[in-house]
């Protein structure tokens, strides 16, 4: 296989583009790609101070090293999730990228800050892991972004993230949660405060396996092991089937996606939008009004619950 | 040839001379799925293979909590 650009030997072939590339042809199309899609969804303007939430993993060191490399002031932020071996591994990866760029990465723990892992999280409440990982990662990005005076969140959702989330809201027809899926998340201000950060996707044209390839062309030593928490994961059961229909069908989750903010997204909006929005009691951030009682966000609920639980003498 | 495996990672070995992409079908590995890797570098479906290569066939599908907390 060819180049489509230079005609010399291909390294990657994408087929949804029916095209093979070169290392450096790749390189640069990942960035026009990633450039193309800050541009048409407004995500964040050349003097933004950025956030980057990293894991250590392909997608996000990926997208971190491409917007340096479009010139943005990128910042990346860590949370240790205190899941053993793999997260000092995951760390040391994120560490390792941010000294080998001179990068600034913040660091921070949820051992540090609230007084538990994910894997003790998940025995104090009861939920399967990735639950509660979700809500504190959401949580402490959020936070962090805030307290560090940052405009913009990014995270390394790509593709095949987006779209095993689409198939599965779907499924199950979330439509308030189909009305919130978008490349961008405007900024919340709840009580005159910004209680959300603007939060934006940069890798959603961008393919898991070409965020991959991406980070070992430019030789990015990512952490490749898979979580050990994650074992029958339902987002990934769903990537699977629909890679599946992508080998059959090179297409299928472009089509999927950006047909579905085309031509769909637009008629969910309403269902996302009626919720409305007040201050958590405790710590500020947005929540649903409650029927009755002081509104409590679901991260203070839980954190409350897995403390109470950990510290029953002091309950 | 020698084909790492990841997650868990081991060692397979299969039978040259061949192609990637009937590689990735003896071994049923969809290549959509995967990165193939030698000598740091990536190839393609079409790309041949000999017996004295060392490969790495890397998955790509990340999962974890999805949604809108990804890193």
């Amino acid at each position: 296989m060819k180049c489509k650009v230079c005609k010399q030997h291909a390294v990657v072939d994408v087929r949804r583009h029916n095209a093979g590339f070169c290392r450096d042809h790749f390189i640069t199309h990942i960035h026009n790609q990633v450039a193309r899609t800050i541009k048409e969804f407004k995500m964040f303007e050349p003097d933004d101070r950025i956030l980057v939430a990293v894991s250590g993993g392909k997608d996000s060191l990926a997208l971190w090293d491409i917007l340096l490399d479009l010139g943005y002031d990128a910042t990346g932020f860590y949370l240790g999730l205190g899941i053993g071996g793999y997260s000092d591994r995951s760390q040391a990866a994120a560490v390792a990228y941010a000294d080998a760029r001179g990068a600034k990465l913040i660091v921070r723990s949820l051992a540090e800050e609230h007084g538990y892992t994910v894997p003790e999280l998940s025995k104090l409440t009861k939920r399967v892991p990735c639950s509660g990982c979700g809500l504190n990662k959401r949580y402490e990005f959020n936070r962090a972004a805030l307290e560090e005076g940052f405009e913009v969140l990014v995270t390394g959702h790509n593709l095949d993230d987006e779209v095993a989330t689409l198939f599965g809201n779907v499924l199950h027809w979330n439509t308030d949660m189909l009305g919130r899926q978008a490349p961008v998340l405007e900024e919340r201000i709840v009580g005159g405060t910004t209680s959300l950060v603007r939060k934006t996707k940069p890798l959603v044209r961008i393919a898991e396996r070409e965020s991959a390839a991406y980070a070992l062309l430019k030789g990015i030593d990512y952490i490749v092991e898979e979580c050990p928490l994650v074992e029958g994961n339902t987002q990934h059961r769903y990537k699977e089937a629909i890679t599946l229909l992508e080998e059959a069908s090179p297409g299928t989750k472009q089509q999927m996606y950006f047909g579905f903010l085309k031509r769909a997204s637009s008629k969910f909006e309403g269902d996302a939008e009626r919720a409305g929005l007040v201050a958590c009691a405790d710590c500020g951030a947005s929540t649903m009004q409650p029927e009755t009682g002081e509104p409590r966000c679901s991260f203070c609920r839980t954190k409350a619950l897995a403390l109470k639980r950990k510290h029953p003498e002091e309950a | 040839m020698k084909v790492k495996l990841r997650n868990p990672d081991r060692v397979v070995e299969v039978t040259g001379p061949t192609t990637v992409q009937s590689l990735l079908a003896e071994l049923q590995i969809v290549p959509e799925a995967v990165l193939v890797i030698r000598d740091a570098t990536l190839l393609t479906r079409d790309e041949a293979l000999t017996e004295s290569d060392e490969l790495e066939v890397r998955p790509v599908l990340s999962g974890g909590s999805g949604g809108s907390s990804k890193t």
